[in-house]
Parts: C-alpha cells; structure tokens; sequence
C-alpha cells in the first residue's frame, strides 16, 4: 500500500518566536526553520510500515515557497520514495493546505495519509481532520499507536483521560501524537541518496483550488508577561506563605 | 445569528469544559443553543439546560454518538448548521477532532482555541506555543470555531430551559469504536483540578513520581508531566502540559524538577500562583514563578508532604 505524508516546515523547534514591532506577525527572517516535530513522527511512522513489508511505497508531500524544498529531501534522506512540491509564495491557511493535499490525494490514491496533529508555528490542528472531510475518509488523530489490518486501521488516539482505540476503513487519514515512536535521524549516506530520489515540483494555482484568505491576521502581540516572584529558603516558609500570602492551601 | 455549541461530556457528566465554552459563545452576543450528543443523556440533560445562556437544549441520544466519533458527530452538526452563524465547541480531544472535520464540510475555515471574544467576528488566539497572541477576524459568513476553556470562566446555573430531540443522522460507516482505556485515577482531572504538581525530567524515572502522590492527596491535586518527563516515557502522555499536551490554569500550580521550556510554559502560564522547585537556580521556570525554591526535589519533596 501507498503512504502520503504531508509535512511542514516551520520555525525550528528550539527557537523562540519573536513579534515584529509593527505587530504585523511574527518574525521569521534569519530564523532558523525544520520540520515541523509532530511531522518528523508521520515520516517515521510510515517508513516503519514499510520496513515492516506493510507499506509498499512513501510520498512525502509539502506545500510552501521553494525553501521548503529543503524538509522534502530531508525526507527522502529519511526513507520517503518520493517528493511532491506544491510550490506558493502565499501563506495558506489549514482549509487552503487541505484542499490543495485532496488533489495530490486524487492524483496519488494512497491508502492512508498520515499527518503530524498540528505544526508547531499556528497551532490550528485541523489540517489532517479537513483533508479527511474533503476526501470523504475516515480519521484517526492524535495517534500513539498505528496497526494495520487486510482492509482496515486500529488507531490507538491520545484521548483526554485516556486512551481510545477506533477501526478505520482504509482508506484512511492518521494524524501523529508525541508518543507514536521516536523518529530516526538521517545518516550521511542516506542524505547524498535523497538528492537523486524523484522530486516533482507542482504550481498550486495550478490545482484548481481557491486561495483567497478566510481569516484576516489583524495584529500579532506580545503575550503578557508574568514578572519573577521570589525565592524562598526553605519548605516551611514555602508553605507559610502558600497558607497566608497566596492563600491558595 | 445564533450560536450552537456542542457539550463536552462523558455520556454520563457535563465536562467544566461546557460551561466555560457557554461563557466564550454568550460573548459572541447572540442566542445560544447547547447540543448533547451521546448516548444514554437523560440523566445530564436537566443539567445541561439550567448552564446559563442555554436558550435551547437539543438532544440527540443515540449509539452512533456513543464514542463521540468524530465523523458522526460531523455529520450531526451539519445537519443543524443552516440555522446558526457559530458554531462553538471547546478545545478538547473531542472538540479538535470533530470541528475542523465540520469546518470542511461546510467549506469555511475554523478558528481554533481561542482565548478571547473582541466581537462576533474577531478573536484573540495563541499562536507559536503562546509565545505570541494573534487577533484574527474570520470572513467567512458562518464562523466554526474552539474554545481554550482555561480562558474562559464557568457559566452560573439558570431555571432549565425547553429540551428538543434532535434525530440521529446514524453512523458514517468510515470509522468504529473498538475500545476505551480510562487512565484509573481517585484524583480530579487536569484540566478542572484548582491544584496541579506536575514533575518534569528532574523525577528522574517513572517509579520517582510516586513521589508526588502524597502531596497531591493532602492538596486534592491533579498530578501533570512536562513533554521531558512523557518523552523520557517517566508517564503516559495524557499527563503532559503543555504546548502539545493540556492547558491547565488552576489556583495553584506546583512545577517539581521541571526547567520551563517555551513549550511547558505554554501550558500552564496562566496559573493563579505558580511554585517551582529545581535544583538549577538558572532554571527559566524561576522567571514565571511566584513562589521559587531551589532545592533538590529527593530532599525536599519528602519535607513538603510532611508540612501540608
């Protein structure tokens, strides 16, 4: 079977985004950017469907301006077959991005797509859910835990207050939490490879979908700042204070 | 224009998710209707119809919304959305894996997890794990939207209102309930605990926890992780506050061995009082706390369970 993994590039994990001081957005220039983390677990995820002999082929799928290109054959280095550009300079919105992924799922008809549950730069978390609408699929997010059966998928989702395990009809669309596994890192020789896999480049204004803008960013502000309050010595002045000051025990 | 939100419950108790959510949609300024979708309802109907700014409880009682799938529970609310102009649910699993799945289907954009209401179209959300706070404004004409319950306060008690039975739109057929694993705990929930001690990769292992749990007895504490401790695999991920884990804002917060990464922050920085207890007097968790102790957490947390 086919995987279609869609992924992102976002700021990197370990940099902290900074507001512009005409609050138009945040600030992404010289920043350093990566694949979106919940991103790297759908990579992962499917190439161990493949070694597991469940998977046959891996596409992996972004859709950004040309540097995104970068995270796509960090892909490849990590096991993906192939790479599908959906090349825009627009900043797209989920609905947009879902859209634009339904076509490349009518072009390439894999049995499951699996999706990182949110990126980690407008934490909307509806990407993976609208792509299963607009496709009429069957959805399993927040995934710790993938297994495939002969026509369906046993998705184990991160739930609140526990666990919960659904059957979906292949084929499906899987969306990645924290614990589905811990993604391997792309060796040397495996990254001078990834620059010879298929890399195919594709318009978005050419897929037939409407861009326009359904949200209008109107500024973008600092969150409020919580000041340090002070150290304490020791647990009974802790808790003294706890008891009289804050009066919250 | 009126608003629908949809319940957050467990087929058997309203979630303090429903009542915070009424407060965020009877700010959008127009008549609100509550849905309960689920199985077995009777019991919690009369309660949902007396959270005040319900005009109408509509009621659909059926196995297909046993499990709350979320493609069921899509195609109910669009069966009902011609009459609304929003349609809220709270930014729960349940919420996040449904509306985006409605949001689709009526081909519109969601806006997720808000913090605030500026007006019916216009909302404050946190972006890049709150490190910064958009103000978007929809310009779609129906508006599909989630609410950060932490943000919100919870609705007061009303007379109850007339309750409508809304008919099942039967089960989509693309996915099935298979099984349900409750994490067996006496202590109250995360996100509705007024104290949280949560302990990060300073705990050191899984067994280290254990070291919270006579604190958390003796202050009727919920017990969180920070995504260190969950990725160490000390605990289970539904422990995790976080960015990518829950959004806690409780009276108090008490963060054990946890340094306050941007994404833990995130999760927790809305905290009334916040104590932080760590050995590395540079820890960023200092700079948000009120109450700071640096100490090893093996020496003092023994001392602290003796003190409440």
């Amino acid at each position: 079977m086919k995987i279609l993994v869609p992924i992102k590039r976002v700021i990197d994990y370990n940099v902290k985004a900074r507001v512009k001081a005409d609050k138009s957005d945040v600030d992404l220039a010289n920043v350093k950017m990566a694949m979106n983390p919940f991103c790297e677990i759908a990579i992962e995820e499917a190439i161990r469907l493949k070694e597991a002999g469940t998977a046959t082929e891996v596409v992996a799928v972004t859709i950004g301006n040309k540097s995104s290109q970068e995270q796509l054959r960090t892909a490849l280095a990590l096991g993906a077959d192939k790479a599908i550009h959906i090349e825009t300079e627009e900043k797209l919105e989920s609905l947009h991005v879902a859209k634009l992924l339904s076509k490349i799922v009518e072009q390439e008809s894999p049995e499951l797509v699996i999706l990182g549950k949110q990126s980690i730069d407008s934490d909307n978390n509806q990407t993976g859910q609208m792509l299963a609408a607009l496709t009429g699929r069957g959805q399993g997010t927040f995934a710790s835990k993938v297994d495939v059966q002969s026509g369906t998928v046993n998705v184990t989702r991160e739930v609140d207050g526990g666990l919960q395990t659904v059957a979906l009809k292949l084929p499906a669309i899987v969306t990645t939490d924290l614990r589905l596994n811990e993604p391997r890192y792309a060796s040397l020789p495996n990254i001078m490879k990834a620059k010879r896999k298929p890399l195919e480049v594709i318009a978005a204004d050419s897929l037939g979908v409407d861009l326009a803008p359904r949200i209008q960013l109107v500024e973008v502000n600092e969150p409020e700042k919580r000041s340090a309050g002070i150290i304490v010595e020791d647990v009974a002045t802790l808790v003294k204070k706890l008891k009289t000051e804050a009066k919250v025990i | 224009m009126k608003t629908l939100v949809i319940a957050e419950h467990d087929n058997g108790v309203l979630k303090p998710e429903t009542h915070k959510t009424m407060t965020a949609a009877v700010k959008l300024g127009f008549d609100v209707d509550l849905l309960l979708a689920g199985e077995n309802l009777a019991a919690m109907s009369e309660k949902a119809a007396s959270i005040a700014g319900v005009s109408n409880l509509l009621v659909a009682d059926d196995t297909a919304y046993a499990h709350q799938l979320a493609e069921n529970v899509a195609d109910l609310v669009l069966s009902l959305s011609d009459n609304y102009s929003h349609i809220v649910a709270s930014a729960t699993t349940t919420g996040k894996n449904f509306m985006p799945r409605v949001a689709a289907l009526l081909d519109v954009a969601q806006i997720s997890e808000i913090i605030d209401v500026i007006d019916a179209d216009t909302f404050k959300r946190p972006i890049y794990a709150g490190n910064a706070i958009a103000t978007v404004k929809s310009l779609d004409t129906k508006k599909v939207i989630t609410v950060r319950a932490s943000s919100f306060d919870v609705a007061a008690e009303q007379a109850p209102v007339s309750v409508s039975a809304i008919d099942s739109k039967g089960s989509s057929g693309l996915s099935e309930f298979v099984s349900q694993e409750q994490t067996e705990s006496e202590r109250p929930e995360l996100t509705a605990a007024p104290v949280v001690i949560s302990g990060g990769r300073g705990m050191q292992n899984g067994e280290n926890f254990a070291l919270l749990n006579g604190i958390a007895d003796k202050l009727g504490a919920a017990i969180g992780a920070s995504r260190a401790a969950v990725d160490a695999g000390f605990v289970p991920n539904d422990m995790q506050v976080g960015q990518t884990g829950k959004i806690v804002a409780p009276d108090l917060y008490i963060a054990v061995g946890i340094s306050g990464a941007i994404q833990h922050l995130a999760g927790m920085k809305d905290s009334k009082v916040i104590v932080a207890i760590n050995k590395d007097p540079d820890a960023p968790i200092f700079q948000v706390a009120d109450y700071g102790l640096v100490a090893d957490l093996f020496d003092v947390l023994p001392e602290l369970e003796n003190a409440l």
